[in-house]
C-alpha cells in the first residue's frame, strides 16, 4: 500500500501538511506531495477537503485472514498474587468473547490450583495452568515459549495480557516467534461489527494523538493492556469451568532469576495500584513542600506521585514518576498540587476517575483535564484540604 | 566483546504541542533527538567496552535524515554507526522493525545487543523483545544496574514495580536499559570533529538478503486505521469563593461521590 496525492484535485490548500505526524508531505510546485518519510499511518486521508488524497493498494495487501477461536487472557502473578489489571482483562474479555460468541480462557503460570478457580469465578470458561517449579517466577524466555506453545495448539483468535512490566516484556517475544499482531498499552478494545477484527486504541506521540490499531490478517490479535483502564467482571462463587493442567516438558531457560528484591521503603507506592494518589510538581517548591502531599496522603491511604520537574529535583525518588517517562496510573482519585500539567504528565495519569487540580495559575493545562479546579497555592490549599478531610472521616 | 547499540531519531517530544482548532499536532520546528532511554543503552555499551573491550555499533533504522542522530552517536563515542534506509522498510510496526533490525545485527555480529526500554514516538517497548526471539538469544528489560559481565555470560539488576529481580544470562543475550542505569557522556569535542568526517555504513533492503514480504507495510501484522486526537473533559467545575469555600464544596462533592 502506499499514499497518493491526486494532483488534479490537489488545490495546494497545505490542510494535510499540518495532519501528518511525520512531515512526510511537502509541497512542491503548489501542490502537496508524500515524501519517503510516510509511514502510511493515514492520518491525511480524512483531512483533505478535495479527497484528493488517498491510499492504493497493492496486489500483495490482500492476505488471506489466519484462523482463530477464543479469547485468551494470560493472568499475571508475582508471588502468587494475580495482578489486577488480570481480573480487569477477564470482564473485558468476557464481553468481547460474547460479541464473537466465542468463549473466554485464563492462561496461569505459577500460583496455585485456588487461584485458577478463582480465575474461572472472576469469568474464565476454561483456564490453562502449568504449577512447575520453572513457572512460579517470571522468567522471558520459559513463559514466552510455553504461551507461543499453548497458543499454536489451540489458536485463539485474541490474546491478551497487562501492559505491565512482565507483559510488555515477554509478549513481544510471543509475537514474534508467532508472526502475530501485538499492540502495546491498548486503553480501549472493540470488535468491528463488520470484519470482527480486534480494534486496538492507545496512546501515541506521547499522549498526543490516538491511534486504533489493528491486525487485518495475522492471528492472534495479541494486545497488553494498560492497567484500570478496564472494569472488572462480577465474581460469581457459582462458577464452574474447566481446569486444563499444562506441561513445560523441553522448555528451557538461558536466564535465571537469581533473586527478587523488593524496596521496602517503596512497598507503599504501587502507584498502579492506588485507589488514591497525591501528586505533586514543581510548585511544591521543595523537599519540604512535599512533607504536605505525604500528609494528606496518609489521610486518605493514599500514594505520593510526582511529575518529572519534582523527580528532576530530587524532592522525590524517580519510582514516584508519573508520565511519560514515568507510569501510568489511572486511580478513582488523582490529587495534582502544584503540577502545571505539560502533556507528558497528563498522559501518565488521565484516565483517572476524578481530577483534582491545584494550581497558581489558572492558565495551567493541568485544568483542561481536571473534574475539579482549584486556583490556589498549593502551600495553603493542601494543608487545609488535610485538616477538612480529618474532619469530615471523624478523626 | 561486539556490542550493538540500537538507537532510534524521534521528535523531542516535550518541544511538541497540539494546535488547539485543529487538533493536530504542531511539528514545526521541533527538534529531533536520539531517543533519550537510548542514550542509556549507549553509554552502557560504551562501559562495557572501557571495562571488557571491544567494539561498539549504532544501529538506526530510518529515513536518511536519521544520519544525523548517527553522527552523535559516534560523537559520544561509539567506533562506527549503520543506517538502514529504504523505502521498502516505510510503515513498518514493531514485527517488521524488529525483523529488519535482526538481519543487520546478524551481518553485524554481536554478543551484547543494548537498546532502550523504550521509544518516546511510539512508546511500544516491543522491539527489543522482538529482535531477541528472532535471533534466537535471551533478553533481561528495564535494566537499571550491570552487576557483571563475562565472556559468556552478565548479571543484571531487572527494575520492577515492587522492586527489583537480579537476571543472569547467558551471552549473546539483548538489554532494554531504564534511565537509572548510567548518566549518558556528553560529547568531546574531539568527538564531535571525528564524527563529522566518519563514514557511515549504509544497508538497504537488498544488502539485508530480507525477505520482501517481512519487511515494511507487508510485513506488519498490525496495521494503523486511523488517528485522532484524544477527547478533552467537559465536566470541568472550578470551584469559587475564598480558600476555605474552595475546600468544603470539594470535600462536600468528595464525600457525595463517597470517596471518602
Amino acid at each position: 500500500m502506499f499514499i497518493k496525492v491526486n494532483r488534479e484535485l490537489c488545490t495546494g490548500c497545505e490542510a494535510c501538511l499540518q495532519s501528518c505526524p511525520y512531515d512526510a508531505i511537502v509541497m512542491k510546485d503548489d501542490k502537496a506531495e508524500i515524501t519517503e518519510l510516510c509511514q502510511l499511518c493515514r492520518a491525511c486521508l480524512s483531512v483533505c477537503p478535495e479527497g484528493a488524497i488517498s491510499e492504493v493498494r497493492e496486489a500483495n495487501d490482500d492476505k488471506e485472514t489466519a484462523q482463530g477461536r477464543g479469547v485468551w487472557v494470560f493472568a499475571e502473578q508475582r508471588e502468587g498474587k494475580i495482578a489486577g489489571v488480570s481480573l480487569e482483562l477477564l470482564g473485558a474479555g468476557r464481553g468481547l468473547a460474547e460479541k464473537l460468541g466465542t468463549e473466554l480462557s485464563a492462561v496461569l503460570f505459577g500460583a496455585t490450583d485456588h487461584d485458577a478457580r478463582e480465575l474461572v469465578r472472576w469469568g474464565a470458561d476454561k483456564v490453562y495452568h502449568c504449577d512447575e517449579t520453572g513457572f512460579q517466577v517470571f522468567n522471558d524466555e520459559p513463559y514466552a515459549a510455553l504461551l507461543s506453545k499453548l497458543i499454536a495448539e489451540q489458536k485463539p483468535e485474541i490474546v491478551l495480557t497487562g501492559a505491565t512490566p512482565i507483559g510488555r516484556s515477554f509478549f513481544p517475544r510471543v509475537a514474534a516467534k508467532l508472526t502475530a499482531g501485538l499492540t502495546a498499552d491498548c486503553t480501549s478494545l472493540e470488535i468491528d461489527p463488520e470484519t470482527k477484527n480486534l480494534l486496538q486504541v492507545r496512546p501515541a506521540f506521547g499522549g498526543n494523538i490516538m491511534a486504533t490499531i489493528f491486525c487485518p490478517h495475522a492471528r492472534p490479535q495479541m494486545a497488553t493492556v494498560r492497567p484500570r483502564v478496564m472494569k472488572r467482571g462480577t465474581y460469581d462463587e457459582a462458577r464452574t469451568g474447566e481446569i486444563i493442567k499444562v506441561a513445560a516438558k523441553g522448555i528451557a531457560s538461558r536466564t535465571k532469576v537469581v533473586e527478587t528484591v523488593k524496596e521496602v521503603s517503596e512497598l507503599a507506592i504501587n502507584l498502579q495500584d492506588a485507589n488514591i494518589i497525591v501528586a505533586g510538581g514543581r510548585g511544591m517548591g521543595s523537599e519540604k513542600g512535599f512533607q504536605l502531599l505525604h500528609d494528606l496522603a496518609e489521610v486518605l491511604g493514599a500514594s505520593v506521585a510526582a511529575s518529572r520537574a519534582a523527580v528532576d529535583e530530587g524532592w522525590i525518588p524517580y519510582r514516584h514518576q508519573v508520565g511519560q517517562t514515568g507510569k501510568t496510573v489511572g486511580p478513582k482519585i488523582y490529587i495534582a498540587c502544584g503540577i502545571s500539567g505539560a502533556v507528558q504528565h497528563l498522559v501518565g495519569m488521565q484516565s483517572s476517575d476524578i481530577i483534582i487540580a491545584i494550581n497558581k495559575n489558572p492558565e495551567a493545562p493541568i485544568f483542561n483535564v481536571a473534574t475539579y479546579g482549584i486556583v490556589g497555592d498549593a502551600h495553603e490549599i493542601v494543608p487545609m484540604l488535610t485538616r477538612k478531610i480529618k474532619e469530615a472521616k471523624g478523626l | 566483546m561486539r556490542i550493538v547499540v540500537c538507537i532510534k531519531q524521534v521528535p523531542d517530544s516535550a518541544e511538541v504541542r497540539i494546535n488547539p482548532e485543529t487538533n493536530t499536532l504542531i511539528r514545526d520546528g521541533v527538534p529531533t533527538i536520539i531517543n533519550p532511554y537510548d542514550l542509556h543503552a549507549l553509554e552502557a555499551g560504551l562501559q562495557i567496552r572501557e571495562t571488557a573491550g571491544g567494539k561498539v555499533t549504532v544501529l538506526t533504522m530510518g529515513p536518511p535524515q536519521a544520519e544525523t542522530a548517527l553522527r552523535e552517536a559516534l560523537a559520544m563515542g561509539a567506533d562506527e554507526a549503520v543506517l538502514l534506509t529504504d523505502r521498502a522498510f516505510a510503515g513498518s510496526d514493531t514485527w517488521a522493525t524488529a525483523y529488519t533490525l535482526t538481519k543487520a545485527i546478524t551481518a553485524i555480529g554481536a554478543d551484547i545487543i543494548l537498546c532502550g526500554k523504550q521509544a518516546i514516538d511510539g512508546d511500544t517497548a516491543q522491539v527489543g523483545p522482538e529482535i531477541a526471539e528472532f535471533m534466537d538469544i535471551p533478553h533481561i528489560s528495564y535494566i537499571r544496574k550491570i552487576v557483571h559481565v563475562a565472556d559468556d555470560r552478565l548479571v543484571a539488576q531487572r527494575l520492577m514495580d515492587d522492586g527489583y529481580d537480579v537476571v543472569e544470562s547467558s551471552l549473546p543475550v539483548l538489554l532494554t536499559v531504564v534511565k537509572e542505569l548510567n548518566v549518558p557522556r556528553l560529547p568531546s569535542l574531539k568527538g564531535k570533529m571525528a564524527a563529522k568526517k566518519a563514514e557511515i555504513r549504509r544497508m538497504t533492503a537488498a544488502d539485508l538478503q530480507a525477505d520482501e514480504k517481512n519487511l515494511g507495510l507487508s510485513g506488519s501484522p498490525t496495521q494503523v486505521k486511523n488517528i485522532f486526537a484524544p477527547e478533552s473533559k467537559k465536566d470541568r467545575t472550578m470551584l469559587e469563593g475564598t480558600s476555605e469555600e474552595k475546600i468544603d464544596s470539594l470535600v462536600k462533592e468528595l464525600v457525595g461521590l463517597k470517596c471518602l
